[in-house]
């Protein structure tokens, strides 16, 4: 241990700790800006910087290992002075539209220039004037309000492997620019937008798309139904003010009715029927000597990312759409039929944790219904903004059930939206379809939590399935090199982009730690465990659903309807 | 004149090479193409976002077309007391171009430079690396007709 | 009076500098071998006993860094030598270089014995491609005569970036990357290029090693200042007589730099400020120019020694114009990494010439003031932490200047 003192207070920490860390030890706040809990220290920010006696240098807290007898100030006039001139730099060139960007009241630099009482800048302001990058239909980059800090090109470097961020030119100059400083689009960018997480101002943020929402509604002529997708409900409570899980799913139903949805439904209905169809799918590849292992197909962020940087493992991606666009192809076709309303007058809304997802639903192939699967993709923080203007106080509000036909599920829907869900589902079916047995014991911990690969291997009664589950894209990367290289033992592998899974999701609120996905994770499993169901093949909506339209799992029907396939991206900015 | 596939692989096994590779690279062609920034990125594994940020954050290295022979006119403080405004203004009229910019023949490009250490001799020039010094408005077209 | 002495220049104009022979002949590379011959800790120990310090800027004691690296356990150990001579008005390195390549290439060798490093790099600014074979042929020839065997020695080039001069900028460039600073610690003594501890001297150390070893740590101590001591090559630039270089012991004083190696002012005209080290360093004004031009003495008056470039302007010159010129050449040369540095260093430039345009206000001034203030002991690297000292001793020194032309 190190003996300290800050501000006069002493404090103990292991060796090899920072200022930073040990100031919070003892309960002082040094302000960051490029500091980032789950990555490495850049110290470019400059604005945690301390003073420590015996140097005439402020000494930026992240990076500065303490020593013993060290003597931290944090609250000196100098330092102070320091601060406010550095926060004053930044924000001089800063676009200072607060009041209409998507990051107002959750941002680094507004609180900060909040706390330290920056009132008159010194310095004449000076804004870029660059464009806004939409390129893609999923994430939208404003380079004029970046501040450099570079936890975008870490969280796309280094957590995702993904390479689509990068840095040109130097000096004030500098800027972070998608690949070769074209366009997110011609990037290799996944559209993950775990960079959006990363980003502690406005400079990156998911393509807004709540107007169409509210002219979807306003029009009399549509029907609009959603889908809620697992990962949501329990990150939605956040963007309210409660705690992740806090929101009861049938008041969260109740408050989407209160803002104009015609019909509720649930993602996690496709996600049982993504769970029947995987299932049987994998048992074929298994049986009939198909391509092994077989990569889930769920999360588009890496699909994007297997179509960009492996485009010779396709023939390994599950066909099986995921749960958002089988819903899709499902909620034109099958529900319209059994709702009795004309397909065409139905406007289709997912509401998503994930950016990617609005890409999915633009892809041309996610049409067969014979009209546009999906029409629109909200993030969980979209309609976090959208409940926050309704003015509802969700904890007076009386809950309400789902629609029918498409909105029950089981606790294994549930878990799709934590890494190791989708996994753990399968299981759970395939056991059960295979040796005609059922499961003792439905909880398999072994694929569960946030390490970065996990396997496991099951006993079908003398069949044993190797499986194993990644999150995060440079996790993925692991495995599918293994794949490359014929060396991967396994038969089925589940791969979510995001770390943690759909709970961590480029759409879900601003997520700055691991530590916080933890906590949405556990509140997954409680849900599981509540449900009075948790297997997809035990889902009754779900039987009907074959006996009236399917038919059979992988049959024709749902061919046509709940599979797809996969296309090169051919990137030249790799 | 070698190819830049053939004059980048040939720096394949330098540790930390790509800045050599860079500058034979322009050697040839006075800029690095964007197939070069690719090629660099995977004889040196490592992404085509991080062979470009190398490529930009050097002065010397151009990521756009360029004239054929790179004049820089250093504006360092010692130069530019002894007048490399002057020199400045000489050679853009000589040219017929402005700072920045390359002769529509290709044959001249014109940049600024910080100093480059001919401090002896102000103000100071160079030329693809090879330095004029001491030299005044008067001696510019002499200069230029060297590469011309 | 102090009179010129040469010791890294010791060889000028007596050899050919590609005739290895030349240098063997005037007793190069007999140090090296009476190196080997020593004890590791010993010869780190005449290292330390000489208080050579580097002559790259930071004047850090040389013998003591190197036993941080020789100390550190390691299965690769580097010797890097600083040749990204960027200073502006600096050009000693490449008189090294060009004239007496074999003497930077014999302190190297020694000190990779000394630390244990088997590879070494040299890292030559770009602007320097003339160099890059000169070198080359040194290090072939001393190879050939075993001078080298165990030490693998290779050039390697800038690309035109002042901040490589930083020596982590430099290792990150040597590595391949765009030539950003590392925060430290970790030092590169223990952590520096690949991970692994190198020891990162300027040219001018380099050169002073061979002698140093050749005659002993008592001999060199003894010379100049003693915090200080030895010989420091200064290039004298802008309004001044003679516009070459000279070496002289440490404690020399900037008048003599200027009346009596200069030659003064050219024109009759008078004295108005002299910015040393480059051009991060202080302008120094008329009753401060008794100073002794070593590293401490220097500190004391709010200067630094830097690459000992010296910067003379006659009475004719505006102060503001210069400054706003050298501010233009910290936003040009600023990595962009850091906060402070890259607004900074912009902010700065934008101030000065607003300030030069006569459109400049006392407000500015001081906001010049609190920003040049914040600087200097915020920014990453020793850059930004540089940058503003022109615009600070200039506004301490030369007031009228700026009040001249406000509005």
């Amino acid at each position: 241990m190190v003996n300290l003192t800050i501000d006069g207070i002493k404090v103990s920490v292991p060796e090899g700790s920072t200022i930073l860390q040990a100031a919070k030890e003892v309960g002082i706040k040094i302000p960051t800006l490029c500091y980032h809990p789950d990555q490495s220290v850049k110290a470019n920010c400059r604005v945690c910087v301390c003073e420590v006696e015996g140097n005439r240098l402020l000494q930026a807290a992240c990076s500065t290992p303490v020593t013993e007898g060290m003597v931290v100030k944090t609250r000196t006039p100098k330092v102070i002075e320091a601060r406010r001139t550095i926060l004053e730099l930044i924000l001089s060139n800063h676009p200072q539209d607060c009041l209409n960007c998507p990051r107002n009241g959750n941002c680094e630099l507004q609180t900060l220039a909040e706390e330290y009482f920056i009132r008159d800048i010194p310095f004449e302001h000076k804004v870029r004037g660059l464009a806004k990058d939409t390129s893609t239909p999923a994430i939208v980059r404003d380079p004029d309000k970046c501040i450099l800090c570079r936890r975008c090109i870490e969280a796309c470097s280094v957590t995702q492997s993904v390479y689509a961020l990068g840095l040109e030119d130097r000096g004030h100059e500098a800027m972070v620019v998608p690949t070769m400083g074209k366009s997110l689009m011609d990037s290799p960018c996944a559209m993950c937008g775990q960079c959006i997480h990363a980003c502690p101002v406005g400079a990156i943020t998911e393509n807004e798309q709540l107007d169409e929402l509210l002219a979807a509604i306003a029009d009399p002529d549509k029907i609009v139904v959603t889908q809620i997708a697992p990962a949501v409900r329990l990150a939605i409570a956040e963007e309210v003010g409660m705690k992740p899980g806090e929101m009861p799913m049938d008041v969260f139903v109740a408050g989407l009715r209160q803002v104009g949805f015609d019909y509720v439904l649930h993602t996690n209905f496709t996600a049982d029927l993504t769970i029947i169809e995987e299932g049987n799918e994998l048992l074929k590849r298994l049986n009939e000597g198909g391509v092994l292992p077989m990569f889930t197909s769920c999360s588009p962020g890496w699909i994007n990312f297997c179509e960009t940087y492996y485009p010779d493992l396709l023939d390994h991606l599950s066909t099986c759409k995921s749960p958002q666009q089988m819903f899709g192809a499902l909620v034109k076709t099958y529900w319209a039929e059994k709702m009795g309303i004309d397909p065409a007058k139905i406007y289709s809304v997912s509401i998503m944790p994930c950016t990617a997802k609005k890409y999915e639903a633009t892809r041309p192939e996610m049409q067969d219904s014979g009209y546009r699967d999906v029409d629109l993709v909200l993030t969980t923080r979209e309609i976090g903004r959208l409940f926050r203007m309704s003015g509802i106080d969700f904890t007076k509000l009386e809950g309400a059930p789902f629609d029918s036909w498409m909105g029950k599920y089981t606790g294994a829907g549930v878990i799709f939206g934590a890494t190791g869900g989708v996994m753990e589902a399968a299981l759970r079916t395939v056991y059960e379809v295979v040796t005609k047995e059922e499961l003792k014991d439905v909880n398999f911990t072994a694929v569960r939590g946030m390490e970065g690969i996990k396997e496991a291997e099951v006993d079908l009664k003398g069949t044993v399935v190797k499986v194993a589950v990644a999150h995060g894209l440079s996790n993925a990367r692991k495995l599918m090199d293994q794949v490359r290289e014929g060396k991967s033992p396994y038969h089925f592998i589940e791969i979510m982009a995001c770390p943690g899974g759909c709970i961590g999701g480029g759409g879900q609120p601003i997520t700055k730690s691991n530590a916080q996905r933890q906590v949405r994770i556990d509140a997954i499993y409680a849900e599981d465990e509540s449900c009075e169901i948790r297997k997809s093949h035990e889902n009754s909506e779900v039987k009907i659903l074959y006996d009236e339209f399917l038919h059979e799992p992988l049959g024709h029907k749902s061919h046509e309807l709940l599979h797809t396939h996969y296309h090169p991206k051919n990137k030249k900015y790799l | 004149m070698k190819g830049y596939k053939e004059i980048i692989a040939s720096y394949a096994d330098v540790p930390g090479g790509i800045i050599e590779a860079y500058h034979a690279v322009q050697k040839e062609l006075s800029y690095l193409p964007e197939e070069a920034i690719f090629e660099a990125a995977k004889v040196f594994n490592i992404p085509v976002s991080e062979a470009y940020g190398v490529a930009t954050f050097y002065s010397m290295f151009s990521v756009k077309p360029r004239g054929k022979n790179v004049i820089r006119i250093c504006e360092s403080a010692p130069c530019h007391v002894a007048g490399a405004a002057e020199v400045v203004a000489a050679l853009e009229r000589e040219l017929g171009i402005c700072m920045g910019e390359s002769t529509p023949d290709g044959l001249f490009a014109l940049e600024f430079t910080e100093c480059v250490g001919q401090c002896q001799a102000t103000p100071v020039i160079t030329i693809n690396g090879k330095p004029y010094l001491n030299v005044s408005p008067a001696k510019v077209p002499k200069i230029l007709a060297e590469y011309k | 009076m102090a009179e010129e002495m040469r010791i890294v220049l010791r060889n000028y104009g007596k050899i050919d500098p590609l005739k290895i022979e030349d240098y063997i002949a005037q007793g190069g590379y007999k140090a090296l071998e009476k190196a080997r011959s020593m004890d590791r800790e010993a010869l780190i120990e005449e290292v330390k006993k000489s208080k050579l310090r580097g002559r790259g800027g930071a004047g850090f004691n040389c013998g003591q860094k190197w036993s941080f690296a020789y100390q550190a356990q390691a299965d690769q150990k580097y010797v890097v030598c600083n040749a990204d001579e960027g200073e502006p008005g600096t050009y000693k390195d490449r008189l090294i270089m060009e004239n007496d390549p074999h003497t930077l290439i014999e302190g190297m060798a020694i000190c990779a014995y000394a630390i244990g490093a088997t590879k070494g790099y040299i890292y030559c600014r770009g602007e320097y491609p003339h160099l890059v074979d000169v070198l080359n042929t040194a290090i072939k020839q001393a190879k050939e005569k075993g001078f080298l065997d165990g030490f693998d020695l290779q050039v390697r080039s800038g690309a035109g970036a002042y901040v490589c001069g930083e020596e982590t900028a430099l290792i990150e460039s040597i590595e391949g990357h765009r030539g950003e600073p590392r925060f430290k610690p970790p030092y590169p003594p223990s952590e520096g290029l690949w991970g692994k501890p190198t020891i990162v001297n300027n040219v001018e150390t380099f050169a002073n090693i061979p002698v140093i070893v050749e005659k002993g740590a008592d001999w060199y101590a003894s010379i100049g200042v003693p915090s200080y001591p030895g010989t420091k090559v200064f290039t004298l630039t802008g309004d001044i007589n003679n516009k070459t270089f000279f070496e002289v012991p440490t404690n020399t004083t900037i008048r003599e730099l200027i009346y009596k190696y200069g030659g003064g002012i050219p024109g009759g005209k008078k004295f108005k400020a002299v910015q040393i080290g480059g051009t991060s360093g202080a302008f120094i004004p008329e009753e401060l120019l008794d100073t002794p031009v070593a590293f401490d003495n220097m500190a004391a008056i709010g200067a630094t020694l830097g690459s000992g470039a010296v910067f003379v302007l006659d009475e004719t010159r505006n102060i503001v114009d210069v400054v706003t010129r050298i501010a233009k050449f910290f936003e040009h040369e600023s990595c962009g990494k850091c906060a402070p540095c890259r607004e900074g260093t912009a902010r700065m430039h934008e101030i000065m010439s607003k300030l030069n345009s006569g459109k400049g206000s006392a407000k500015d001034i001081e906001t010049l003031s609190r920003l040049g203030r914040v600087m200097s002991y915020s920014c990453l690297c020793g850059l930004g932490q540089a940058a503003p000292a022109p615009v600070l001793t200039t506004i301490q020194h030369f007031k009228a200047d700026y009040n001249a032309k406000l509005v």
